[in-house]
């Protein structure tokens, strides 16, 4: 196998082709009659009142920013886990330190209240 | 080589030998190979879908008290079929005020998703697949693929109830992905590798040698938990909870591409199955007893295949058996679930178990495993402790508030 790159691209070229394929298939077989109630928005019987895309909680954007620190860490926990077999114990302890430091800036977001579902 | 050996560099040196014949250039004929070989992969996997559908809808029955699917074929087998013979000639119904693009896009990313998964998962020693040098993390990102498909789907659908359980499967996504990330950095450490081949050779021909689920069973229990919140499945369905959100992002799909959804999400069940097998539970080792005396034909592909769709099938199962029994949970609990529980414990986890490793080494297998073992129960236990004394302290502060006198023992 020359390069396993190669094979992930062809792989997701056609693991794509296979769905697309299905979807065409059943727009070919499918009826065709659209008409107006039919295609407005559903809402168990409703009528829609208002924009439909209603405004966000403010909440969710604190989570992001704190998921965007621990993703962002675990870039640098990976290669330190995989040299962890040849590394003698202090490399060990220096993740510890890194993650206790991290850990600390849990702790912070939590006592200040960012944690709370509001 | 022979076929009982090597089926698939067999197949392929054949193929290869009949392009060569035809006077193909050598890199057409590999990528020729290579195509053929993805494409026998996918149908496939797109066959297991088929019947997944069938275990789910009868496995569902059981555990209500019904009988499931049983007209059509022996035990209803041919239902899955007719199913999809349905979904073909179905109408599709786009809604007027929907985004085309992002809409049409999103099935196909769901199913897809999931497919390009299956390149990292090994189905065997020798067997067509991929060996990631970083699988680890490429199970990561494509895991959450999938949940950008619900995104795109909730987005565009232009629907209220679409766009609420779109937004509460970033907020999933983002939560469950942290305790998801720092478990499998355990199996990670302990191979040594991020590769899947690697991890599964490690926990049969390894420094210990065992299943990784008897050296670090909570982060097994970790990765179990946040695998489930990231598929969607109850308890953690709010995405398409239907007593609230009608269906949640795919309230506006119809025919097949909601069969998109419906077939990627249990396939994504079925390969988070797989995952735990090869992370936890060995692979597609036998149980280890391939490295026995005599019994070095069990290493064969055909039976390392079977042995893996087995354990993917059982952990699928459990998935199931969790979405059937469990009833769903609130969103803020869901969050502070992850963040003051699971993301806490899963750190603590790993700073134990990279001191430990390190210290343990040295004293032989049995009190390796054990120690590990040991230290995974004790963190558990000295965990539930805190809860409980926290829920406890919770409890009588509510008490208090509401005057109502302490309950007498024996209440």
């Amino acid at each position: 196998m020359p390069n396993p790159w190669v094979f992930i691209g062809l792989f997701i070229i056609i693991a794509a082709i296979i769905p697309i394929g299905a979807i065409v298939v059943a727009l070919i077989l499918g009826p065709k009659k659209p008409n107006p109630i039919k295609q407005s928005t559903y809402e168990c019987g409703l009528e829609t009142v208002g924009d439909s895309l209603v405004q966000f909680k403010a909440q969710y954007y604190v989570f992001a920013l704190a998921f965007l620190i621990f993703d962002v860490e675990a870039v640098f926990l990976f290669p330190w886990a995989i040299a962890m077999n040849k590394m003698p114990l202090y490399v060990a302890l220096e993740g510890v330190i890194f993650i206790v430091i991290l850990v600390a800036g849990l702790v912070y977001t939590w006592r200040k209240g960012a944690l709370e579902w509001v | 080589m022979n076929f009982w050996n090597d089926p698939v560099a067999f197949i392929a040196d054949w193929l290869s030998g009949i392009f060569a014949g035809w006077g193909m250039p050598e890199f057409w004929s590999n990528l020729l190979v290579f195509a053929i070989g993805i494409f026998v992969l996918i149908a496939a996997i797109m066959v297991v879908d088929i019947f997944l559908v069938w275990i789910e809808r009868k496995v569902v029955a059981r555990f209500q008290d019904r009988l499931g699917p049983n007209r059509l074929g022996p035990y209803g087998l041919i239902q899955p079929f007719a199913d999809i013979i349905k979904l073909l000639i179905k109408e599709d119904i786009t809604p007027r005020t929907a985004d085309k693009v992002v809409y049409n896009l999103a099935p196909i990313l769901s199913m897809s998703s999931v497919l390009i998964l299956w390149a990292i998962i090994p189905l065997a020693p020798l067997a067509w697949g991929v060996d990631l040098n970083v699988g680890v993390l490429y199970l990561v990102a494509a895991g959450a693929i999938g949940a950008l498909s619900i995104i795109m789907a909730g987005w565009a659908s232009d629907n209220k109830y679409a766009l609420l359980g779109a937004f509460r499967q970033v907020a999933t996504m983002i939560s469950y992905e942290i305790p998801m990330v720092a478990a499998l950095l355990i199996p990670v450490m302990l191979a040594g590798t991020m590769s899947m081949q690697g991890i599964v050779e490690a926990q049969t021909f390894g420094e210990p040698g065992v299943w990784f689920i008897l050296v670090a069973p909570l982060a097994a229990l970790i990765f179990a938990i946040s695998s489930i919140a990231e598929l969607g499945r109850s308890p953690f369905d709010l995405n398409e909870a239907e007593s609230e959100l009608v269906s949640g992002y795919h309230i506006e799909y119809s025919g097949m591409k909601f069969g998109m959804f419906y077939a990627g999400e249990l396939l994504h069940a079925f390969t988070f199955g797989g995952f735990w097998g090869i992370l936890f539970f060995g692979g597609y080792s036998v149980f280890g007893l391939e490295t026995l005396p005599g019994l070095q034909w069990l290493s064969s592909p055909f039976i390392a295949v079977f042995m893996i769709l087995v354990k993917a099938l059982v952990g699928y199962w459990i998935i199931m058996w969790v979405k059937y029994t469990v009833p769903r949970i609130r969103i803020d609990h869901m969050l502070a679930f992850n963040w003051k529980i699971l993301v806490p414990l899963s750190f603590t986890l790993i700073m134990l178990v990279a001191v430990l490793n390190k210290l343990l080494l040295g004293y032989g297998t049995l009190v390796y495993v054990a120690g590990m073992f040991l230290a995974n129960v004790l963190l558990a236990i000295v965990t539930i402790m805190i809860l409980g004394a926290y829920a406890r302290r919770q409890r009588l502060a509510e008490e208090a508030a509401l005057q109502i006198p302490a309950r007498a023992a024996g209440d």
